[in-house]
């Protein structure tokens, strides 16, 4: 985990995003889905930053950000990998998706690789049922996996990384 | 002049099973064969996502449809339809050798809801406007007041399509009805039930009729101002409602004065961040506001006191995709299909362990066993079906033996199962209903906002007693204590997540209590899935020695000579299954 390294916070960031938006209270979420879609998660200057230049309070800020599942305070990998808990991939054997990922790239759910490749998460539903099994790697669904296929996939997207 | 025009489904699912690839192959390969009267395009799903990707052509020949349409289909394609003329019947669905099995996936079928997927380009309007988009709105602002449109969804027998199933146009009414000069039209987008995606289908490939209901609703409640919530996780739905609203305001059917007269009404996005129970109607609100989603008591309604305080009026994607349908055609040809109480078709997403699984859309008061058998082609491993689980985490299961229930809104209650957003998860022998239970309260337990105690608390010591069954270190006591619990939680939460949240349990207690038992006094997971409860063994006389097996396995626990049978040592074995996946001769036995 200790690999990534946060870089300098850029608060102009912010000051685009509520120009954009606006800086009343109900703005909150989509402002914060801005500015992790930016920064790549929410880095705490930047948040107070944020409270010091609208009307939205540090309190109401701190209460949606650890609410939401989609909000994140530490940095994440370069690729997100989210593996499918949902019904039909429950059933169709997702927890063994998971077992492969994790024991390929040596982390748990919610963790990030040391070299900052990779996060692994968990999600609920992707919606890609009949596909079942199925994980995402960032806006990519992969459909119908098993072991050895999920070993094929990220050893693709490991052998892509070293030739860049 | 187009000679032919090549649709690629492009939704989700055909893009999982390889559509971009498809679709890019199209590309490059009419460009290479200059075919400049082939126009290629993309359309949304048609609900059969287990033969995905799907590919339309559609020229002088006819309408062709393929499916598994992988990229190296395409240049036989290219060659043999679109430069020659000779469709590729093997692969169609009007000659193949599945004719019979999508017929049979179809015929069944009445598409209401999903009447565009799959046949219109969602990003471009004008495939919309050909298919009579826009015209309800037209007729509602040039023929109808808007109590005659409210009338004319109430005679319908609509109800609610997200779940709880109230009268749509009982609810407008209350909205129409309440005072105050500002209300608000939101479209619940947070489809969350793991399980269902029907949502995401319409969203992506039928986006425009979602806002037409949206105009629809605004101008029967009074209303000029719209939201659509709709969840993160469905990045494509978001990028074509943010497309279709941009073409719909360049065409003036949002903005002011819409199609020349004072109604006005614009529509704006709002994104989930990912919390189940935002699917909620009040919580939902409390999350546009920017606030924590949390449910709050009602009454007030939403109808009465929403957002910001104002009248609020929240309907789901599929009900307002279906009140389109209702002005354009009326109540009466609405009214015609489903039973006494619940009227109309319903979508659902059937899924699980079924041979043909998809996107279904049938009249209410079909039977379960007719969508899993006859639509769905029963089991896809061969043995038996065992169980439907109906409505995700709120819903239940309802067993094989109750399969001649109708669909309907009171039938399936009475079973202890709901409707709800229409996720049909099909089991077999091979599914452990216990583990089924569990999964689902560890996904209410951990979405549980934690306003109220018993939900919150009491969705936890549900999972730990599930759990604890599923281990092996059950007593029976605790199918009481789960009883007990179950019946609490539900009768004291707010809202539906936690009022529902029991249901999984409290169904397979009722129908399939002989596996709770074999896990609590025999110590056995009847289906094998439970992992404390089963070990992994090799059978000497089917293993071959080829090594498949110890090469997957992670933590090296099978050891062998090259040619001879194989051994697991149970103490190294993590039971993860990567060898029974592997091995191609069954030789691994899971006891």
């Amino acid at each position: 985990m200790g690999a990534v390294k946060a870089p300098e916070i850029d608060l102009s960031v912010v000051d685009r995003i509520i120009e954009r938006r606006g800086t009343t209270a109900d703005k909150v979420i989509p402002i914060l889905q801005d500015m992790q879609a930016s920064y790549g998660y929410l880095p705490f200057p930047a948040l107070q930053y944020l409270a010091e230049k609208t009307d939205i309070t540090p309190s109401q800020i701190y209460g949606v950000v650890t609410f939401y599942a989609q909000f994140r305070m530490t940095p994440m990998g370069k690729h997100i990998i989210r593996v499918c808990h949902g019904t039909a991939c429950h059933v169709q054997g997702a927890v063994r998706v998971s077992q492969a990922v994790s024991d390929f790239l040596g982390v748990k759910d919610g963790e990030t690789t040391e070299d900052g490749l990779f996060t692994l998460e968990t999600v609920a539903c992707l919606g890609c049922c009949s596909l079942a099994p199925v994980m995402m790697i960032d806006s990519t669904a992969y459909g119908q996996l098993t072991q050895a296929k999920v070993r094929k996939i990220l050893t693709q997207y490991l052998e892509r990384e070293k030739a860049e | 002049m187009t000679r032919m025009r090549v649709m690629v489904g492009l939704a989700s699912c055909g893009i999982a099973a390889g559509a971009n690839e498809t679709y890019e192959a199209f590309q490059r390969l009419i460009q290479e064969r200059n075919l400049t009267d082939v126009q290629l395009e993309i359309t949304g799903c048609n609900g059969l996502c287990h033969r995905e990707p799907i590919v339309e052509v559609i020229g002088p020949d006819g309408h062709w449809t393929y499916y598994g349409v992988k990229a190296d289909r395409v240049p036989e394609i290219v060659e043999g339809h679109l430069a020659n003329g000779q469709p590729l019947t093997k692969w169609t669905f009007q000659e193949g050798e599945l004719r019979d099995e999508i017929e049979a996936f179809l015929s069944k079928q009445v598409r209401i809801e999903l009447r565009n997927c799959g046949r219109i380009n969602p990003e471009k309007i004008e495939d919309y406007l050909a298919v009579d988009g826009y015209k309800a709105i037209e007729k509602c602002l040039t023929q109808m007041t808007p109590e005659q449109v409210i009338d004319e969804v109430k005679r319908s027998g609509l109800r609610g399509r997200g779940g709880a199933g109230f009268p749509t146009g009982v609810k407008w009414e209350f909205a129409r009805k309440s005072p105050g000069d500002v209300k608000y039209i939101i479209c619940n987008a947070d489809e969350g039930d793991p399980g269902a995606y029907m949502n995401r289908s319409v969203l992506e490939s039928d986006p425009h009729s979602v806002l037409e209901g949206m105009l629809i609703a605004g101008y029967a409640i009074g209303s000029s101002k719209g939201y659509i919530y709709c969840r993160a996780e469905y990045p494509l739905a978001l990028k074509r409602l943010y497309i279709a609203i941009d073409q719909a305001r360049e065409r003036g059917f949002l903005g002011e004065h819409i199609l020349g007269t004072d109604f006005s009404f614009d529509i704006e996005i709002r994104e989930g961040a990912g919390a189940f129970v935002c699917g909620e109607e009040t919580a939902l609100i409390a999350s546009i506001e920017g606030q924590r989603g949390m449910p709050r008591l009602r009454p007030p309604y939403p109808a009465v006191s929403g957002l910001f305080g104002k009248p609020t009026n929240i309907n789901n994607v599929g009900t307002l995709a279906d009140v389109v349908w209702v002005i354009l055609n009326g109540a009466e040809a609405y009214a015609q299909y489903g039973t006494a109480r619940s009227k109309g078709t319903k979508v659902f997403s059937l899924v699980g362990k079924i041979k043909r699984s998809g996107l279904v859309e049938v009249p209410f008061g079909m039977t379960v066993g007719e969508v899993v058998y006859d639509i769905g082609g029963g089991s896809i491993t061969g043995k038996p079906v065992k169980a439907v689980q109906f409505g995700g985490p709120s819903g239940g299961c309802i067993p094989a033996s109750l399969f001649d229930t109708p669909i309907g809104y009171e039938e399936l209650t009475a079973t202890g199962a709901i409707v709800g957003s229409g996720g049909m998860v099909v089991m077999d022998a091979d599914s452990c209903m216990v583990d089924v239970a569990r999964f689902f309260l560890n996904f209410t337990q951990d979405e549980s906002c934690g306003k109220c105690t018993f939900c919150r608390i009491g969705t936890r010591r549900m999972l730990e007693i599930l759990t604890r069954i599923t281990e092996g270190k059950g007593a029976m006591e605790d199918l009481e204590r789960l009883e007990y619990l179950a019946y609490k939680v539900r009768d004291t939460s707010l809202c539906a997540l936690g009022g529902t949240a029991p249901n999984p349990i409290l169904t397979t207690l009722k129908y399939f209590r002989d596996e709770y038992i074999a896990h609590v006094q025999d110590k056995k997971c009847p289906a094998k899935v439970c992992k404390a409860l089963i070990h992994y063994t090799i059978d000497p006389a089917a293993c071959t020695g080829c090594g498949a097996c110890a090469r997957v396995c992670p933590v090296q626990a099978i050891s062998g000579e090259k040619k001879q049978p194989h051994k697991i040592d149970p103490a190294i074995c993590i039971k993860c299954g990567a060898c029974y996946e592997a091995c191609k001769f069954d030789a691994i036995v899971v006891e």
